[in-house]
């Protein structure tokens, strides 16, 4: 039986919604492993059978790479060395976020039937899914150095520089996974736009094309949160450190985007088992 | 010492995927008491409403109710799954709940496995762990369909599975949502005798059943449940 804290007291008319749900961050961060080793279950029973298993993720990232690489440095004009890192990066970067934020609207009704029976704190779902992304994304992410060094584009040590870019990544991905977790639960509307939104997110990111090709225009590019969090880890790797300006959009995204999925955890912690 | 204290305890099922509004006046239109629109005028199902108790160390209580009384959901309220609208709840002890055993179980993973995951679950360090995984495994008898899917189990052998699992941790206060019946004979006695030693040892056991031999056996006091109220709180 799953066992809780020896203490519980709730009152309506006091619901200290702050304290509890600081307290449902704290105890659901403590849980990593727990969270860690649900997604690792995700993952080898979405594979399960597969000769391949997970490998097919890292091959169908280079089928797509090899496709998309060949049409678009063709249509942009671009030689292939200067195309392909640029995709490289940005692709499966992209592919990691787009899939979170699929994923990411059943943080909640997936787990209902956890939900319901036990008490667990709600942010172990969003390590989940937030655990669970990330190793698929870690086998894609393994074309990545192989590309810089087909091209001999190895980076200097700025290339480090993409270690906090992936940290933001990860912190959104976690205030997503509640954010979005909670909305999808109460709304079922959203999954669908969600997916929609996603979509045209990735024409209208940098992804396929390059920043540069914007001219004059690529300033308004900081109002894509998108470019923002790509940037901050294919400037390091690419571009020698990239641009102060996304690196600070970024951070000011992430800020938003945590103190808003903050505010609403708070404020609905305690009407998720309702919503699921 | 374990206690449970609940006051002017409420809990209201909100209806949020049935919008259409003709819907709504016809749930609300017959003079019904359980759904009933509430202050932001949404349907809601009223599942508890002003609960007031308090269960001391050493009772024994039998939730008696019709179906849909609020015996499970007032359970869960307890375990600290629902959160009340109103009232209050203060629950001391540590808390263990037989509500559903199988919840957790991943039926992809073999039997060990899953001893593994509910050893995460709870927390254990990696000590526990393996004394969890020699206690359940020997419990369940399951032998070398330990490490075999438990989807490959037959329905006698996962609920041995679930049932050595939830009740290998010894909690203050026991939660449990009607009496185990399952497993062969042969299992049957040793769970009834695992079950007869986890309640002599909780202080607190809060059971919802259907079946007086249950409340005659084990409880000492019965709350009787109707429609989310108490309708009779009385010792035995």
């Amino acid at each position: 039986m799953p066992r809780t804290e020896h203490y519980l007291s709730i009152d309506a008319a006091n619901p200290r919604h702050t304290e509890r749900a600081l307290a449902d961050l704290r105890d659901g961060l403590s849980q990593w492993r727990l969270a860690l080793a649900l997604a690792r279950l995700d993952l080898r029973n979405r594979y399960r059978g597969s000769v391949l298993g997970p490998l097919w993720m890292s091959l169908s990232s280079l089928i797509m790479l090899i496709g998309l690489g060949l049409l678009y440095g063709a249509l942009f004009k671009l030689k292939l060395s200067e195309y392909l890192p640029h995709l490289a990066v940005s692709l499966i970067v992209w592919q990691w976020i787009a899939g979170f934020i699929n994923d990411s609207c059943a943080t909640l009704t997936s787990a209902e039937g956890v939900i319901r029976q036990m008490r667990l704190p709600y942010t172990l779902h969003a390590l989940r899914v937030a655990f669970r992304n990330a190793l698929v994304a870690a086998h894609s992410l393994l074309l990545v150095p192989i590309v810089l060094l087909i091209f001999r584009q190895v980076p200097g040590p700025e290339a480090f520089l993409a270690i906090p870019g992936l940290l933001l990544i990860c912190i959104n991905m976690v205030a997503g996974g509640l954010l979005l977790g909670m909305i999808c639960a109460r709304f079922r509307d959203i999954p669908p736009i969600v997916a929609n939104a996603v979509q045209l997110a990735f024409f209208v990111s940098p992804i396929l094309w390059k920043p540069e090709l914007l001219g004059d225009a690529m300033v308004w590019m900081a109002f894509n949160p998108f470019y923002a969090l790509l940037e901050t880890v294919r400037g390091p790797l690419l571009e020698g450190g990239g641009p102060p300006l996304a690196w600070l959009a970024a951070i000011f995204y992430t800020a938003v985007h945590v103190v808003l999925a903050g505010f609403l955890f708070m404020r609905f912690r305690s009407r998720i088992a309702f919503w699921v | 010492m374990a206690r449970i204290c609940a006051e002017g305890l409420r809990i209201e099922f909100p209806l949020y995927h049935f919008g259409a509004r003709s819907m709504k006046k016809r749930l609300l239109g017959a003079a019904s008491r359980r759904v009933k629109a509430d202050a932001q005028n949404r349907v809601v199902v009223s599942a508890l409403s002003d609960l007031s108790f308090t269960i001391e160390s050493g009772e024994r209580v039998a939730l008696v109710g019709h179906n849909g009384a609020g015996k499970s959901t007032l359970l869960r309220t307890l375990a600290g799954i629902y959160e009340p609208v109103g009232g209050r709840l203060t629950v001391e002890g540590e808390i263990g709940s037989l509500i559903d055993p199988a919840a957790g179980m991943d039926m992809l993973s073999t039997g060990r496995e899953n001893i593994r995951l509910r050893a995460l679950y709870r927390g254990l360090n990696a000590e526990e762990t393996a004394a969890l995984e020699a206690e359940a495994g020997e419990f369940s008898g399951l032998d070398e369909f330990l490490d075999v899917p438990i989807h490959g189990y037959s329905a006698g052998m996962s609920i041995r599975l679930a049932f050595a699992l939830a009740t290998a941790v010894q909690p203050q206060i026991l939660l449990m949502d009607e009496w185990f019946s399952a497993g062969d004979a042969d299992f049957m006695a040793k769970a009834e005798t695992r079950l007869e030693q986890l309640i002599k040892a909780s202080e607190i056991l809060v059971i919802a059943t259907h079946d007086m031999n249950v409340v005659k056996r084990w409880c000492n006091r019965v709350i009787r449940l109707e429609a989310g109220r108490i309708l009779g709180d009385a010792p035995l």
